[in-house]
């Protein structure tokens, strides 16, 4: 393992992603590098189809590269068969998801609740109570998904990605789908309790947002399958 | 995290959610009718065991025409039964002159079970007793006392003895119903026996060691005797003694079997469309777990627990059902099975969890192993849509349930294996033709315009799931016809085995000089002039070249056959209710060569075959023919039958009596005394009794059958139900991206209509194919009825199909155009 990747909790090195499909081979993304440190807020920005979201899936573990590297919380992603990146994923890694993604037969403090079951957190209905209190939605935790607006939909699926103390956290587009003040309220949230987790978790965020860009640590545009930095 | 946790909270969850709803209507479904079937031939079974018992004054009898070794006795004894001999014989009585009676000497515990019933002079109602007559007194029927002039308290001559007539007889319970028991009987204590002096050691006497006690004593009994029976020895079992009901009772139970493997084939496939939709609904719930570190074995445990803890629940909840659906139906049966029935064994609960498991498992396990393989990237990529069950283990493992399952409900291997073979051939035709003709409504799709070609388009753009949906409705369809089928044609058929005018009467000892007055006065009488059959004795002395001697089968009912003397008549037709089964029939009538005709199952049992040369011993010459055909005869047709028939030139210079059996309504029975008085030495034989009994457990069983066809109705709509359900999620978000594009409700609503209605009327006609092929192999080669194509049926399952499914699948799906179609675009939660 390089001394690089032992001090970055997301590291990608030689990258490369190259899907086959009826219409010929197409590469999406090529020889790309990324570290990615404790308590950075990064944000990736591109055009739609530029391969970002493939990036955050193959960062989190979500997919196989077909070249280079992926580290993670100092292992290796890309040698880990899919049970050592799930056991991984526990504990290390949150996800915030454009569509939400609640389990809709859970209510709101089950689904904060899951990962912290998952991990076999002692405390964890005490921590996800006090994770959706922090997201204002104490007095919704027993309601489903479905009698939840998209707002609180996506405010859930913050204390759900932060009530493990993660130490990286992952959103694909998570203001995508909410209208602008949501939006804002939204991307408060997720800054704020990157800081108050006091974990110094690491915030990688897709998105088409500038505004949502402009708070963070860093830049880097997509482009031709590659990342580049933003001033 | 602990798995089991995960797994009761998801199970409560999905339950509240109502995403377990359909699956489970399909399991309780199955579970009731199993256990319901299950639950009331238990006790049927138990019930018509007690009947029988009665019937032989005992739950075992063992029968010899030698004496039985007294190990029997003993070992019965030794395990704590009771037991009680008989000796049965022909003998002559003297009152002011000599009788033939049949004798039955019996022991003070006789009988075992079941009441003897007396009566204390000739007028005087009878009462039950527990026990035989005492020492030194006889009961005798009464036809005894009037045929001797005698009166009770008189004696009678018995051998060297003279015993007091203590009673009139008036039931036994094990006085058997041959219709040639013609001598008076008379039941004597077996310990006057020896003084009597009437049995020596070559007498023809029948022995009978009868047994009775708890019923696992019994089974253990039965396996330890059935071992060491000599030769020359029967076991009878409770259950075996009502031979007139035996092909009533098994179609019954045949029935109720068919009934309950259609509802579990058609439930389960209720079960894996239902299945399927679960998938698709839970495919981002797990593909979120995994993002959030569920690892895969978890997952696995966590998903096959929870359909275990399902299945068991809703199995109980089946079985539950299927207690109250047997007391319902048994209900409905009291005045045949009396409302006193013998209490259920818990195995049908059992029956029903082991059967609800498999179900569940075989169906619905393998689109689960394929959920626990949810790729996590699918939360952030929708566009990797539902996991794809692998066809090979899909099959594989619905095939081996449905195996596992049809071989051990059917209870029968030949009704299992061709029941089996019949499914995986349908379904393997049904899927394939179901692929052709959807692909051939892609083409008309090309062609057609608007509404036409996005209804047939939609039926062709996932031809996996349409066939899966059409599969699924032609299946729901193919048991609603098959009830038809089997209701209309089938029972009918079987209720027609004993038509209404089945004769009730016969007469037997008719003397060729009374043949033709016989004739007359039927006929003045109103009654159809029945066919008069000779009737002459012969023993069989020959078959071929081989003598015929009892000692020479080991078979108790061929050695009787041997040790007898045969019924045999002769004719220049085959009687309507025989059907040739190897061989001809004599052609030229009554210039036919000497030649005989066999009942095939005699023939089987005595070892003849087509071909050998029968000799019989008859009036004290030879007589002998080829046997040139062999015959099936429906005994049940209660017609005048013989085993063996003679071509006319072998038997019509024989000395012969005639024996003929015709049809009395109730209300004429003033016809019978006429008949006795005209003709006195002509025997009346009243079998209506026996009749009405047969036509009542055929009605019953036939009304069993139907009660269980309702599940099996409640199945195919189910089936139906979940076809249309397996279609919403996809159709959902279609629609708000049609709807979004401009499409108006009317538009859609009649795409969907399109769809429907082509989707009802291809499983409507495969549906139709099926039922009526079904049927004739159900008619001809399980229940061997007879059996009529039905055109009807093809008009009502084709039309009424894509009416049905074309109104049902429109209006179930209705709804999603009334949302506003961003909801649907935004997914399920909103």
């Amino acid at each position: 393992m390089s001394d690089q990747a032992a001090s970055a909790v997301s590291q990608a090195i030689g990258l490369g992603k190259h899907v086959t499909g009826p219409a010929g081979g197409l590469t999406i993304l090529a020889g790309l590098n990324l570290e990615i440190y404790a308590g950075e807020a990064v944000a990736i920005l591109g055009a739609s189809g530029s391969g970002k979201s493939t990036l955050l899936g193959l960062l989190a573990g979500l997919d196989d590269p077909t070249d280079g590297e992926v580290w993670l919380c100092g292992r290796r992603v890309d040698r880990l068969d899919e049970d050592g990146r799930a056991e991984l994923r526990a504990g290390q890694v949150g996800f915030v998801f454009q569509n939400f993604q609640l389990l809709p037969t859970l209510t709101a403090r089950e689904n904060v609740l899951l990962p912290l079951e998952l991990t076999g957190t002692p405390d964890a209905a005490r921590r996800a109570d006090e994770a959706l209190n922090r997201v204002g939605l104490s007095a919704r935790a027993g309601h489903y998904p479905r009698q939840l607006s998209g707002g609180e939909q996506q405010r859930v699926a913050i204390a759900r990605a932060y009530a493990p103390r993660p130490a990286v956290l992952f959103a694909d587009e998570p203001t995508g789908n909410l209208d602008q003040t949501t939006g804002e309220h939204i991307i408060d949230l997720l800054l704020d309790l990157r800081q108050e987790t006091g974990t110094g978790a690491a915030l990688v965020l897709v998105t088409h947002d500038p505004r949502l860009a402009e708070r963070c640590d860093r830049r880097l545009r997509m482009h031709d399958g590659r990342l580049e930095p933003l001033a | 995290m602990n798995a089991w946790c995960l797994t009761l909270r998801l199970l409560r969850q999905d339950w509240r959610s109502g995403e377990l709803y359909l699956l489970s209507a399909a399991l309780v479904l199955t579970v009731a009718a199993i256990t319901a079937v299950g639950f009331f031939t238990d006790r049927v079974e138990a019930t018509l065991e007690r009947q029988g018992s009665a019937l032989i004054a005992a739950d075992l009898a063992l029968e010899s025409s030698r004496p039985l070794d007294v190990r029997f006795a003993d070992a019965a004894q030794a395990r704590g039964l009771r037991t009680a001999r008989t000796l049965e014989f022909r003998s002559v009585v003297m009152g002011e002159r000599p009788q033939l009676v049949l004798m039955k000497a019996v022991d003070p515990d006789y009988p075992l079970r079941g009441r003897l019933r007396i009566g204390e002079a000739l007028d005087a109602p009878d009462r039950p007793v527990e026990s035989g007559p005492p020492a030194g007194e006889v009961w005798v029927e009464s036809r005894l006392l009037r045929l001797l002039d005698l009166r009770i308290g008189d004696s009678l001559g018995v051998g060297e003895s003279r015993l007091r007539i203590g009673a009139i007889l008036t039931d036994e319970p094990d006085q058997g119903r041959s219709f040639f028991n013609i001598a008076p009987r008379v039941l004597m204590n077996r310990a006057d026996l020896d003084a009597t002096g009437l049995i020596g050691p070559a007498s023809r006497v029948t022995h009978r060691l009868l047994i009775a006690g708890a019923a696992t004593a019994i089974d253990a009994y039965r396996d330890w005797a059935g071992s060491r029976l000599a030769a020359n020895v029967t076991l009878t079992d409770a259950l075996e003694a009502r031979p007139e009901f035996g092909s009533a009772v098994e179609r019954a139970s045949r029935f109720l079997h068919l009934a309950t493997l259609v509802t579990l084939l058609v439930a389960g496939a209720a079960i894996a469309l239902a299945s399927q939709r679960l998938v698709e609904r839970q495919t981002d719930a797990v593909a979120v777990m995994r993002c959030l570190g569920a690892p895969r074995h978890l997952l696995m445990r966590v998903l096959i627990g929870r359909l275990v803890l399902f299945g068991l629940g809703a199995s109980l909840i089946g079985c539950l059902l299927g207690w109250l659906g047997q007391a319902g139906l048994l209900a409905a049966l009291a005045d045949w099975l009396g409302t006193d029935l013998p209490p259920a064994s818990p195995a049908p609960v059992l029956v029903g969890l082991a059967t609800g498991l498999i179900t569940l498992l075989g169906f619905a396990v393998p689109p689960l192993i394929q959920l626990a393989r949810v790729p996590p990237l699918r939360a952030i990529r929708r566009d990797l849509g539902t996991p794809r069950v692998s066809a090979a283990l899909a099959l594989g493992a619905a095939g081996l349930a449905l195996a596992l399952l049809i071989l051990w409900q059917a209870q029968d291997l030949e009704l299992g294996l061709k029941l089996l073979g019949g499914v995986l051939a349908t379904l393997l035709a049904l899927i394939g033709v179901v692929l052709l003709l959807v692909r051939l409504a892609g083409r008309l799709a090309g062609r057609a315009r608007g509404v036409w070609r996005l209804g047939l388009a939609a039926l062709t753009r996932r031809p996996g799931a349409a066939v899966l949906q059409i599969a699924g409705f032609g299946i729901g369809i193919l048991a609603l016809l098959l009830l038809a089928v089997v209701r209309v044609d089938l029972l009918e058929s079987w209720r027609e085995t004993v038509p209404e005018g089945a004769p009730n009467y016969f007469l037997i000892n008719i003397q060729p000089h009374e043949v033709e007055p016989l004739r007359t006065f039927l006929n003045e009488a109103g009654i159809a002039t029945p066919e008069l059959h000779p009737m002459i004795s012969g023993r069989l002395t020959r078959i071929g070249e081989h003598a015929v001697e009892p000692s020479d089968y080991d078979n108790p009912r061929a050695e009787r056959l041997a040790s007898r003397e045969f019924n045999l008549s002769y004719g220049t037709e085959p009687q309507p209710d025989n059907r040739i089964v190897a061989g001809r029939w004599w052609s030229q009538g009554a210039e036919a060569a000497p030649q005989f005709s066999v009942e095939s199952g005699i023939a089987e049992t005595l070892g003849i075959a087509l071909g050998d040369e029968l000799t019989f011993w008859v009036s004290g010459h030879e007589v002998s023919g080829p046997v040139t055909s062999l015959r099936e005869v429906r005994w049940d047709s209660f017609n005048v039958n013989f085993f063996v028939v003679a071509s006319p030139a072998l038997l019509r210079n024989e000395a012969a009596t005639f024996i003929t059996s015709f049809h009395l309504p109730a209300e004429r029975e003033a016809v019978i005394a006429e008949l006795a008085r005209r003709f006195p030495s002509v025997t009346t034989l009243d079998v209506e009794a026996i009749l009405g009994q047969v036509r009542q457990v055929i009605d019953r069983g036939v009304l069993a059958v139907e009660y269980v066809f309702l599940f099996t109705l409640g199945a195919g709509l189910l089936v139906m139900y979940a076809g249309i359900q397996a279609s919403l999620e996809q159709r959902r978000s279609e629609h708000g991206i049609l709807r979004t594009l401009g499409a108006g409700r009317r538009t859609l609503l009649s795409s969907l209509a399109v769809e429907f209605t082509a989707a009802g009327l291809l499983a409507g006609l495969l549906a139709s194919v099926f039922a009526e092929a079904t049927g004739w192999l159900l008619a001809e080669q399980i229940f061997e009825l007879e059996f009529g194509f039905n055109p009807g049926l093809w008009a009502v399952g084709v039309l009424g199909s894509g009416l049905a499914i074309g109104l049902a699948g429109t209006l179930a799906t209705y709804p999603l155009l009334i949302h506003p179609p961003l909801r649907a675009l935004r997914g399920g939660n909103s």
